[in-house]
């Protein structure tokens, strides 16, 4: 690993003591979804800093382990901004930063209706090594990752990446279809993917004490997700498509963990993507640095 | 390399952002008040409510443990901007008001579910309904407090 790349996990390792030791934090309410996203957005002034992995198998080649850092602000009620660290190891070969994200969703509407957009807006500048499969896009398929991370890594990526997030939430349940448009801003068409979930806490009433372990403290639901296709083909061959059955823990000390077993349902897909990830909420992170730089207290 | 070399001022440009919101948060406000003075237009939103909502019952008004799950929800989703007590705080106008006492359950239900959301209030759907309810029964609990009770009452 590079010496940039370690100094930019140890930044984020320190932030995250950061938020273990001194910042208020508040219990987060988090869906337990990896790659759908529902409709609702960061509290404003709320920083939400956040750890994942996916281990993935691959046939034919070295199985490997994506991981990312997501530090998600609310900058207002109806923007949510967000910064993404990528890397990955992949077994008997290396280990690599792949590259940063940074991402935008905008709620336009100001009430709550039955089906809920939100606008999704994502900048990427990564490496052709990067492996978290954040999401399913064109012809991505399992077969695209048997290149060395030496050969990969060469490959520089830049791409914006739109979303239309429709969610709904009814009698408890969330429901939220996302569809992709992505290009990459060299000479490539642009490409085209969705992902669709379904969740609901285990309980729908509050207990009238404080646990841990409290049925409402946990959310299940399962997405599906993949490619389909670019402009020149699109449709579902040569796709990777994923169903995922998700859980998500959110513990009273203002922890969230989520784990996620992901399972191929053609052979493009990798036949396994285990996914977990661990989270904080730090509350009146905008105060806190207006504070730093002399702003009220 | 050059990822990295980019993703550093993506990082200072986003805690420029976080500053600049930060700074243009209340701008009204005194900087050195914990609390808001009373501020009418604040409550206005409660007068959106449509008059189906506004007529919506609590399913939990005699639930004996709402108040108390209510109180937990509260602490952990709402104290952060509205204080501990609920009285306010810069950030969020006090709920122990005339206007936020005397607003039926359903309007409360209403305006919890749609947040007010180009006033930094955030929608609370996620909350699935009962733990809305919930809320609104601990809300409705606390009564008026007697600094916020003076301002809007009518003086003879």
């Amino acid at each position: 690993m590079f010496p940039t790349c370690r100094l930019a996990l140890f930044g984020s390792f320190c932030l995250f003591l950061l938020s273990f030791y001194s910042a208020p934090c508040a219990i987060a309410q988090e869906s337990p979804y990896f790659v759908a996203y529902d409709h609702y957005l960061e509290e404003p002034g709320n920083l939400e800093i956040e750890y994942f992995s996916t281990f993935g198998t691959e046939r034919g080649g070295n199985d490997f382990h994506a991981y990312w850092a997501e530090f998600e602000y609310g900058a207002t009620a109806w923007w949510t901004t967000e910064i993404y660290l990528d890397g990955q190891t992949t077994f008997n070969d290396s280990t690599v930063f792949t590259g940063f994200r940074w991402e935008n969703r905008f709620r336009p509407l100001k009430r709550e209706h039955f089906i809920n957009p939100i606008f999704y807006v994502e900048y990427e500048n990564k490496n052709g090594a990067d492996k978290i499969l954040k999401e399913g896009e064109g012809h991505d398929v399992e077969s695209d990752f048997l290149v060395s991370n030496a050969v990969a890594r060469s490959e520089r990526i830049h791409e914006i990446e739109l979303k239309l997030i429709l969610s709904s939430t009814f009698k408890g349940w969330n429901f939220t279809e996302n569809t992709l448009a992505a290009k990459n801003l060299s000479n490539s068409p642009w490409e085209f993917g969705y992902a669709l979930g379904a969740s609901r806490p285990l309980a729908l009433k509050a207990s009238a004490k404080r646990c841990t372990f409290c049925p409402q403290n946990f959310v299940a639901g399962v997405e599906m997700y993949g490619g389909l296709g670019d402009r020149h083909s699109f449709g579902l061959h040569d796709t990777a498509h994923y169903l995922a059955p998700a859980l998500a823990w959110n513990l009273p000390s203002g922890w969230a963990l989520r784990i996620s077993p992901g399972f191929g349902l053609n052979d493009n897909s990798h036949q396994l993507l285990m996914r977990w990830g661990l989270s904080r909420e730090i509350t009146g992170f905008g105060s806190m640095v207006s504070r730093l730089f002399g702003g009220r207290k | 390399m050059k990822a990295f070399g980019a993703a550093l001022p993506s990082c200072v440009l986003f805690l420029a952002v976080s500053v600049v919101l930060a700074q243009n948060q209340d701008p009204d406000k005194s900087p050195t008040s914990a609390a808001p003075k009373y501020d009418p237009p604040v409550y206005a939103e409660l007068q959106k409510a449509p008059k189906k909502a506004q007529e919506r019952r609590n399913p939990l008004e005699n639930d004996p443990d709402a108040v108390a799950a209510g109180a937990i929800l509260f602490e952990q989703h709402c104290a952060e901007c509205h204080g501990k007590s609920a009285e306010g705080t810069r950030k969020a106008p006090s709920l122990r008001t005339l206007e936020v006492q005397n607003a039926t359950p359903g309007t409360l239900f209403w305006l919890l579910t749609n947040g007010v959301v180009r006033k930094k209030m955030p929608v609370w759907s996620k909350l699935p309904e009962p733990q809305r309810w919930q809320l609104v029964r601990y809300i409705k609990s606390l009564g008026v407090s007697a600094p916020a009770a003076e301002s809007p009452a009518p003086k003879p």
